[in-house]
């Protein structure tokens, strides 16, 4: 069994409250729909690049749209 | 599903059947007799190219029904992709290395040159499927 990250996100409301669906958001950042899911229910780790252009899209900071736990 | 994970279904579907298919031709040759006797040689490489042709097929047939419904998905490759064929990668590595660790042994002690060609062919083997189901596993459950 693989091991949730432990890095959350709230990609889906921000992308709901700006109106995207999943395929507009994967175009706008250059990935597939099936990788921005896997994102959005944190099946993936998305890479440093790739979360600050999703955060970019929402015109939003990297704090805004990803969490870690503290220890 | 995107293009490189149906990639990774289409080895995982086609490599038992050819090493099955490869196996009956080798002991059906062998008529009972010993099997370093077997011209294994054109086997293997007819087993090899008709295994590569049938994943190209498979694939293409596959995307043509998948790209029906998904357009957007077709030949396109990510980030996620790269991740995923790396840790398939890594996976095959591993058994790509003790195939080899075989053949040495084998060849130390002077094993019949079937054998030996055989082990580094089943040990391709072994690290395709492994590779190829570990790759499906990160597709289907994740990869963080």
């Amino acid at each position: 069994m693989v091991k949730p990250t432990r890095v959350s996100n709230r990609i889906r409301a921000h992308r709901e409250s700006a109106g995207m669906t999943q395929a507009d958001l994967a175009r706008t950042v250059g990935v597939t729909r099936q990788t921005l899911i896997a994102i959005e229910q944190e099946k993936y780790s998305p890479t440093l690049e790739l979360a600050f252009q999703i955060a970019r899209a929402f015109g939003v900071g990297l704090d805004d749209l990803f969490q870690y736990p503290e220890q | 599903m995107v293009y490189e994970e149906r990639n990774a279904w289409a080895g995982l579907i086609v490599s038992p059947i050819t090493m099955l298919v490869y196996v009956v031709l080798v002991f059906q040759q062998a008529a009972g007799g010993p099997l370093t006797d077997v011209d294994w040689f054109p086997l293997m490489l007819w087993v090899i190219g008709g295994s590569i042709v049938a994943v190209i097929i498979l694939s293409i047939a596959w995307g043509i029904i998948a790209g029906g419904k998904d357009a957007g998905g077709i030949g396109q490759a990510d980030i996620r992709d790269r991740d995923i064929s790396r840790l398939g990668g890594r996976v095959e590595q591993a058994f790509v290395v003790i195939a080899g660790l075989g053949v040495i042994a084998l060849c130390a002690i002077g094993a019949d040159v079937f054998w030996i060609a055989n082990t580094m062919f089943a040990g391709f083997w072994v690290a395709a499927t492994v590779g190829s189901v570990a790759r499906v596993i990160a597709y289907r459950r994740g990869l963080v």
